[in-house]
């Protein structure tokens, strides 16, 4: 099983750093947001500062959302997935994989990508810190949120905008939390630790929920 | 292996039922019919990937690994990944399915493609993608392959390479099932037809498809027997026992 688990990982990351692969693409896409909205917004540094973790993180949201897509309806297409069925393995594990793999390719870019990004949103380097710490915690929630969705979505042909719409309702609570997190480390009236905690159990709850949600998604999907 | 009076549905349609037969280590079975008649959907409820509406499928000796454990099974699609040479595929496949047996290199080999180890797949044509999936076959031990259509962009010398690959898994007790149109002439082959349930045209009739084995010909244009099974060719000198129906 853990054989299975490690060939499977492999194959996607270096699925993921082949050309064509998602493995740069959804960090592109989070520096394209965090580039365009100080331009639109004007030189306002404080305004900046105020809600540059809100722009981090709908970004953040944003870019993990752009490949989730092609999580598991690439294998299907091409016959993968049923492949991935023979093994002894459970789908579970499969799911696990495959969504690890992904976070490791478009989730930890962009939380270790977010203090370059944040001297464009003028934060301060206690936020930048909080940042990469809520990102840290929180992008695993989305994308095994969003891997309910790419499971059930797998077998449509433009599966995108409806896996988008069925899976952002639920990563709000997500968004709410990360915010709030990274806000609180630069002042206000909470403890960085209410919400940052709140946001570590969202991630844990994802993990499982997502897991054995996305597989059985997959298992109904024939 | 053993197969009940399996019965498919796709929608709302019955696409075959009652189909039944035996498979000792060694046998292979060949699955034909026309387009569209449920060759894929049988293969597909073989492999676990489709649930019958009826019948049920026993595998003796299978512990207590479940059903898509003890198979291979190759597709229409080839499951390979484009963007990874044809060695990485099979390394991925040998790691994941388990029970490893020939290396990747030794695979390829096998099918007359070591030059192409280090390509990409995507710069492969469609019969050397083929050889790869089939080339799968060989990195991991499996009692049963099911196989749909494994001819299909073949050449002809590849296809008597495919032709030794499968008597040779035969020959250790191995277990094959193949959808096919061209004929794979593999030595005492059991024969299973599939045809299209012809829509009754009525109401109350389906109790009696069990004896559809017999008025051979007439098939065609009686209404209830919905599916033929023709009785295996008369040579067959490994399972006498296991008979179909």
């Amino acid at each position: 099983m853990i054989r299975s688990f490690n060939a499977l990982l492999v194959r996607d990351l270096k699925l993921a750093a082949r050309v064509g692969g998602s493995g740069v693409m959804g960090l592109i896409f989070f520096l394209m947001i965090v580039t365009l909205i100080p331009f639109a917004l004007g030189p306002d540094l404080n305004l900046l500062s105020r809600i540059g973790p809100a722009i981090l993180w709908i970004a953040a949201l944003l870019a993990t959302l752009i490949g989730l897509d092609r999580l598991f309806q690439a294998d299907q297409e091409d016959g993968s997935l049923d492949l991935l069925r023979l093994s002894h393995a459970p789908l579970e594990i499969v799911v696990l994989a495959k969504v690890i793999a992904y976070w490791l390719v478009t989730g930890l870019p962009l939380a270790l990508a977010a203090p370059f990004l944040g001297f464009l949103v003028a934060l301060s380097p206690e936020a930048m810190l909080a940042m990469v710490a809520t990102l840290l915690v929180g992008t695993p929630a989305l994308t095994f949120i969003g891997a309910v969705g790419a499971a059930l979505t797998s077998s449509l042909r433009r599966g995108g905008l409806i896996l988008a719409i069925l899976v952002l309702p639920f990563m709000i609570p997500t968004l709410i939390f990360g915010v709030s997190a990274a806000n609180a480390a630069v002042g206000g009236t909470i403890p960085f630790m209410t919400p940052f905690l709140v946001l570590v159990a969202l991630s844990l709850i994802a993990a499982v929920v997502g897991t054995v949600g996305a597989a059985a998604a997959l298992r109904s999907g024939e | 292996m053993q197969v009940n009076n399996l019965a498919c549905d796709r929608g709302e349609r019955r696409i075959f039922e009652g189909v039944s037969f035996t498979l000792l280590p060694g046998e292979a079975l060949v699955i034909t019919g026309r387009n569209g008649a449920g060759k894929s959907s049988l293969l597909d409820i073989l492999a676990g990937r489709l649930h019958p509406a009826s019948g049920a499928i026993l595998l003796d000796d299978a512990g207590e690994r479940a059903l898509p454990e003890c198979l291979h099974y190759v597709g229409h699609r080839d499951a390979l990944k484009a963007a990874l040479t044809a060695e990485e595929n099979l390394t991925f496949a040998r790691g994941f399915l388990g029970n490893p047996a020939l290396k990747p290199r030794e695979a390829l080999d096998a099918v007359g493609l070591a030059h192409a180890a280090r390509l990409p797949v995507a710069y492969l044509s469609a019969g050397q993608r083929r050889r790869v999936a089939l080339a799968r076959l060989l990195v991991a031990h499996r009692p049963l392959w099911l196989l749909d259509e494994p001819t299909s962009a073949l050449d002809t010398a590849s296809q008597e390479t495919l032709r030794l690959i499968l008597e040779n898994h035969r020959d250790s007790g191995g277990m094959i099932a193949a959808s096919t149109h061209s004929p794979l002439f593999l030595q005492d082959a059991k024969e299973i037809r599939i045809e299209r349930v012809i829509p009754p045209p009525s109401a109350g009739e389906g109790a009696e498809q069990s004896e559809a084995g017999e008025g051979a010909s007439s098939i065609e244009h009686s209404p209830s027997p919905d599916l033929l099974l023709r009785p295996p060719s008369p040579a067959k000198g490994r399972g006498q026992e296991g008979e179909t129906l």
